[in-house]
């Protein structure tokens, strides 16, 4: 089983490759980490942090927005791709379970954005320690930005397979994956602010507010790392929400959503016939 | 011995539409069997169903003494589909990897794999380089791994040429050899005539004739037909003939046959040539297929 799992991996893997995947997606975590270090290197002073800890406030932000975007595109072509190239009927006579075809897959994605996300966080970290030998103390910060990352696509990675599956063509899964990104990264949000906004600290501010943040796997990935972070003041959004929120429950959301939605996505995979 | 695939009255309908009805069948170790029908008559349909791809509406099927699509019967067949189709991304030698990877043979094997199958060379090329051949190669040399007991071969030699043609029954016949069972779909009928053990045809989900060439043709008992040559000037007495470029083409029933021989013969010198056509595959296959309503 770990053999077909591994060798599927390593196909996957050389297929992003080969299609650019790999330097498209280093690349962009290379840039954005680079222009956020040095954006941030002005406001340092006044706030009494390191500078690594404001960069990991901005790179949460970044994260947010770039890590699940970056996930769905490397996955949404994973099963309605193989079925409109006439690779999945094959694929599928061969003796290796559709979970073993999906874990291998996710394997691989998930190394592609482990090593943009290692490649931007990294070249943050180094323009930060080499201005201010005090940026030391928000490496434990940045580490734990990157293994979150890491999870975070996991969790975006399965719903693009989900989606794949339940589409069957890739046009029809990549529309249904920037569809789902704008409302889960960027629309949910607004939605939320716009709700307390209207709610002047009623019921929902209090009650639900909270819980619609845990269930969003974006909004639990920076509570997470805000929470855990001291560089709280450094960001800004839903920030403020992050101090009513105990760090153990976003950390929850932020494991528990990549198993939940992998296997929603075995589960979609499972009912397509080729 | 047991067969290595049993069908027995197997049906499909897809949304009111019945693709099989009630096919029942068998494939014995060894033995090559050529499956003919139109296209829609149900033969994708029957081989997704026999690779478990599929599910079926009622019937049985068995393959190596396992359930259709389970891990032991994936195990033990090879599968080639119409339209033979990989990843542009990779090369023949990377995905012909991955497949024995998959089937859990050594890796080692590729290269021979694709020499065997006349890819050698371009063995390291990127299959979105391949021709449709090629691809089709590819796919042959993939059914090929380790030594399944039963390959599903489906339009095989679509995009072949005939000397690649002539190669690929060469494999098949060592396979059948050893053992293995086929079961191919073709529309080239002559190929498919001089190459199996035994012909299926199936018309619109219905099993219509089965056996060897030589008992359909005497089932279907078509005509013959024969062409005979006058020499210059010379009118032969032949009631029905129609004259075709010098020629008179007539055709008799099977029984019929010795006697229109010895007529034509006892006709002596006027008669310079004499051509005996035995019914075609075509003609079989259009036969049943007509009888059966298409």
């Amino acid at each position: 089983m770990i053999r077909r799992i591994l060798a599927t991996a390593a196909c996957e893997f050389r297929i992003s490759l080969r299609n650019r995947w790999v330097s498209i997606a280093v690349a962009l975590m290379g840039l954005f980490s680079l222009v956020l270090a040095a954006a941030g290197s002005a406001p340092t002073g006044g706030l009494g942090v390191d500078r690594l800890s404001v960069i990991v406030a901005s790179l949460t932000s970044l994260g947010v927005y770039l890590v699940p975007l970056l996930a769905l595109l490397m996955s949404f072509d994973a099963i309605a791709g193989e079925a409109e190239r006439g690779t999945l009927p094959l694929l599928l006579t061969y003796p290796v379970a559709r979970t073993e075809v999906l874990v291998g897959k996710m394997l691989a994605h998930l190394a592609v954005l482990a090593l943009a996300c290692g490649t931007g966080y990294g070249l943050a970290a180094v323009a930060a320690l080499s201005s201010d030998p005090g940026a030391v103390a928000g490496l434990p910060a940045l580490i734990r930005l990157f293994w979150t990352s890491v999870l975070l696509g996991a969790t975006f990675i399965s719903v693009g397979y989900a989606l794949s599956a339940l589409s069957r063509r890739p046009s029809g899964a990549a529309g249904l994956a920037i569809g789902l990104w704008l409302g889960l990264v960027v629309l949910y949000d607004l939605g939320l602010l716009a709700a307390v906004v209207a709610d002047n600290g009623g019921w929902f501010t209090l009650n639900a507010f909270p819980l619609a943040l845990l269930a969003n796997p974006a909004d639990a990935f920076r509570l997470y790392n805000l929470a855990a972070s001291e560089a709280t003041a450094a960001a800004a959004g839903v920030a403020g929400a992050s101090a009513t929120i105990p760090p153990w429950q976003s950390l929850a959301s932020v494991l528990l959503w990549p198993l939940l939605v992998l296997a929603l996505a075995v589960l979609g995979f499972r009912r397509v016939t080729p | 011995m047991t067969s290595t695939l049993t069908i027995s009255g197997l049906t499909k309908q897809f949304a009111g539409v019945t693709a099989l009805s009630d096919v029942t069948l068998s494939v014995a170790p060894g033995e090559r069997v050529a499956l003919l029908g139109h296209n829609g008559a149900g033969k994708s349909t029957m081989m997704k169903i026999i690779l478990g791809l599929i599910p079926q509406t009622a019937g049985q099927v068995t393959v190596c003494s396992a359930a259709p699509g389970s891990a032991a019967a994936r195990a033990q067949v090879a599968y080639l589909p119409e339209n033979a189709a990989f990843h542009p991304a990779l090369t023949g030698l990377e995905q012909m990897r991955h497949y024995l990877a998959l089937r859990g043979e050594p890796a080692t094997a590729a290269l021979p794999l694709l020499e065997q199958v006349g890819l050698g060379a371009a063995a390291r090329r990127r299959i979105g380089t391949y021709s449709k051949g090629m691809r089709q190669r590819v796919g042959l040399a993939q059914a090929l791994i380790g030594s399944p007991r039963l390959l599903v071969l489906d339009e095989p030699t679509s995009g072949l040429d005939p000397v690649s043609r002539r190669d690929f029954y060469a494999l098949l016949d060592g396979l059948a050899a050893r053992g293995a069972s086929i079961l191919l779909s073709s529309h080239a009928l002559t190929e498919v005539e001089a190459r199996t053990d035994r012909i299926l045809i199936l018309s619109k989900g219905r099993l219509v004739a089965e056996g060897p060439l030589a008992d359909l043709r005497r089932q279907a008992a078509l005509p013959v037909a024969l062409h005979v040559t006058p020499r210059a000037g010379a009118e032969l007495d032949l009631p029905g003939a129609v004259a075709v470029g010098g020629a008179l083409h007539l055709t008799c029933a099977q029984d019929e046959k010795l006697a229109l021989l010895a007529r034509i013969t006892a006709m002596g010198d006027a008669v310079a040539d004499l051509e005996v056509l035995p019914p075609s595959l075509e003609d079989i296959y259009s036969h049943f297929s007509q009888r059966a309503g298409q």
